[in-house]
């Protein structure tokens, strides 16, 4: 299926550079739950790297240290040479984070949530804004939302309007927290071109975490997947196309049994 | 011991977000929609809520009074209590209460859900200190407002307590012995003394709240529990602090 939207992406020039990511040892409780347990991890600069893993086994805390949002129990996670917990990171790395739920302004309007990061870091005049703004919208085909307010929308726009926030801010490093929950299919296609034709223009680092095999096998470099707190295993596309550990294999290929026996009391 | 850790960082939390939102204090002039937004609903939304209850605050201090003071021939000083119990205590401590209820509440509410949903990680990330957007035009909005509540107040007050002296058959002080009362032995630090309370109440109200709101964690029913929590304890400082500013004014 071909994403027509897509191929009339075109990033600004990059400015910059752009970043790996490692981690190392890292450690999280919350209260006496430990979520992340000894996490080593490399990403490497311009990479699209995707997290997969069940529900609750720590790929999205994982993504919040990397983003600066969780302070580790033990351990560390660095955007290049600089701390990703240090507030001082943001001011030296452009990153951006789609949340899963959209996280949007809900008192601005699609196109004043947009303008926000230019008009407060002050890149540009009004009609620079608007014209960055517009040219997101257009890519995601939410034109005719600019007005509305979010509370408007549904829950894929919501997420559409998020991937087009994050778009205007021209990141170094981009992390996706579930990008194509919620979205139609044609709606999926065309962000997974979106995230490999920004990498392609701009050689942005992004990190996506996902439970979608549609996305993480068109377009990621290296997968990792995470069980439990731990990661169970990283390797290329290739790696898992038939994965040896039976875990992996049993998330990436369910078997689908209607005769289980679990389910007789409901019949 | 748990407990007490607990508030000592409350309160080294509140006034790091004090600190950090004052080194934003040169962003102001940018921000200025945000400040007279802020403005508009910290003064100009509370306004028939004050005038409506300190006048009637005058009334019933001026009935209270005059009903006591008839006994020792002292009705002549109704309008030296009024005006001073209202400029000095009741009018700035009747908009602090006010305010901690409507604006305060209002604030707490807003910060808590953004919180609540990833609005502030959002900021975060997009290095957009909340400090700076959320905190430092509300500080300074009601640093502008509050005087301006307590001056309205304390006139509401006053002429509330001049027309119930001057109605009530067992009063009946006139207008004029009222006022001329009110200003014999009014001095003008009465008045900025109950300016200064109303400024330090307001500041403490919206940081406590700010505070209160920016590290709500969970979901909808945190959100509620948040405001109470805001409301109430700006209420006991409000009156804790009433007792030490007071003090402090009256004896420097």
């Amino acid at each position: 299926m071909t994403a027509p939207a897509a191929s009339s992406y075109t990033a600004s020039p990059f400015v910059g550079r752009t970043f790996g990511v490692t981690v190392t040892g890292l450690n999280k409780n919350f209260g006496r739950t430990a979520v992340l347990k000894d996490i080593n991890l490399e990403v490497k600069p311009g990479e699209i790297f995707c997290l997969m893993g069940p529900s609750g086994s720590g790929k999205t805390v994982l993504l919040k240290h990397i983003a600066g949002l969780e302070r580790a129990t033990s351990g560390e996670v660095r955007i290049g040479e600089f701390d990703a917990a240090d507030p001082e990171t943001r001011n030296k790395v452009h990153l951006a984070l789609v949340f899963q739920a959209g996280a949007l302004f809900n008192s601005l309007s699609v196109y004043d949530n947009l303008a926000l990061y230019p008009r407060e870091h002050r890149q540009c005049n009004e009609a620079g804004i608007r014209e960055r703004v517009m040219h997101a919208l257009s890519i995601l085909s939410l034109e005719k939302a600019a007005n509305k307010f979010p509370s408007d929308l549904s829950g894929g726009m919501k997420k559409r309007v998020a991937i087009a926030r994050a778009l205007v801010m021209e990141p170094q490093l981009l992390l996706y927290d579930e990008p194509t929950s919620e979205l139609d299919p044609v709606m999926s296609a065309t962000l997974t071109e979106i995230i490999a034709t920004l990498r392609e223009q701009t050689a942005v680092t992004s990190i996506v975490v996902t439970h979608d095999r549609d996305l993480a096998f068109n377009i990621a470099d290296r997968v990792a997947f995470m069980m439990d707190g731990r990661i169970q295993g990283v390797g290329t596309r290739a790696d898992f196309k038939t994965p040896a550990d039976p875990v992996i294999a049993n998330f990436l290929n369910p078997v689908i049994d209607l005769k289980n026996p679990r389910f007789k009391q409901l019949e | 011991m748990n407990h007490l850790t607990a508030i000592l960082g409350h309160i080294g939390g509140t006034l790091l977000l004090f600190v950090r939102s004052v080194k934003f204090i040169g962003t102001l002039p940018r921000q200025r929609a945000r400040f007279i937004e802020q403005c508009y609903l910290i003064g100009y939304t509370s306004l028939p809520i004050v005038t409506i209850l300190s006048f009637f605050i005058g009334s019933v201090l001026a009935l209270q009074s005059g009903y006591s003071m008839e006994n020792f021939g002292a009705k002549q000083f109704i309008g030296t209590l009024v005006g001073l119990t209202m400029a000095r205590e009741l009018g700035p401590v009747m908009v602090a209460i006010l305010i901690a209820g409507r604006v305060g509440s209002a604030v707490t509410a807003e910060l808590a859900s953004m919180k609540v949903y990833q609005e502030i990680d959002a900021l975060t990330t997009m290095n957009i200190p909340p400090e700076r957007m959320l905190v430092l035009p509300r500080l300074a909005a009601i640093l502008v407002m509050m005087p301006v509540l307590a001056i309205i107040a304390n006139l509401c007050g006053w002429y509330g307590g001049a027309l119930v002296c001057q109605y009530t058959h067992s009063i009946s002080v006139d207008s004029e012995s009222y006022f001329t009362a009110l200003k014999t032995y009014m001095k003008p630090k009465d008045i900025i003394d109950g300016l200064v309370k109303a400024e330090v109440f307001g500041f403490v109200i919206i940081l406590v709240c700010c505070y209160i709101g920016l590290n709500t964690r969970g979901g909808p029913r945190e959100i509620g529990a948040s405001v109470t929590k805001a409301v109430v304890t700006s209420l006991i400082l409000i009156l804790v602090l009433d007792y030490f500013v007071t003090k402090a004014l009256l004896f420097s």
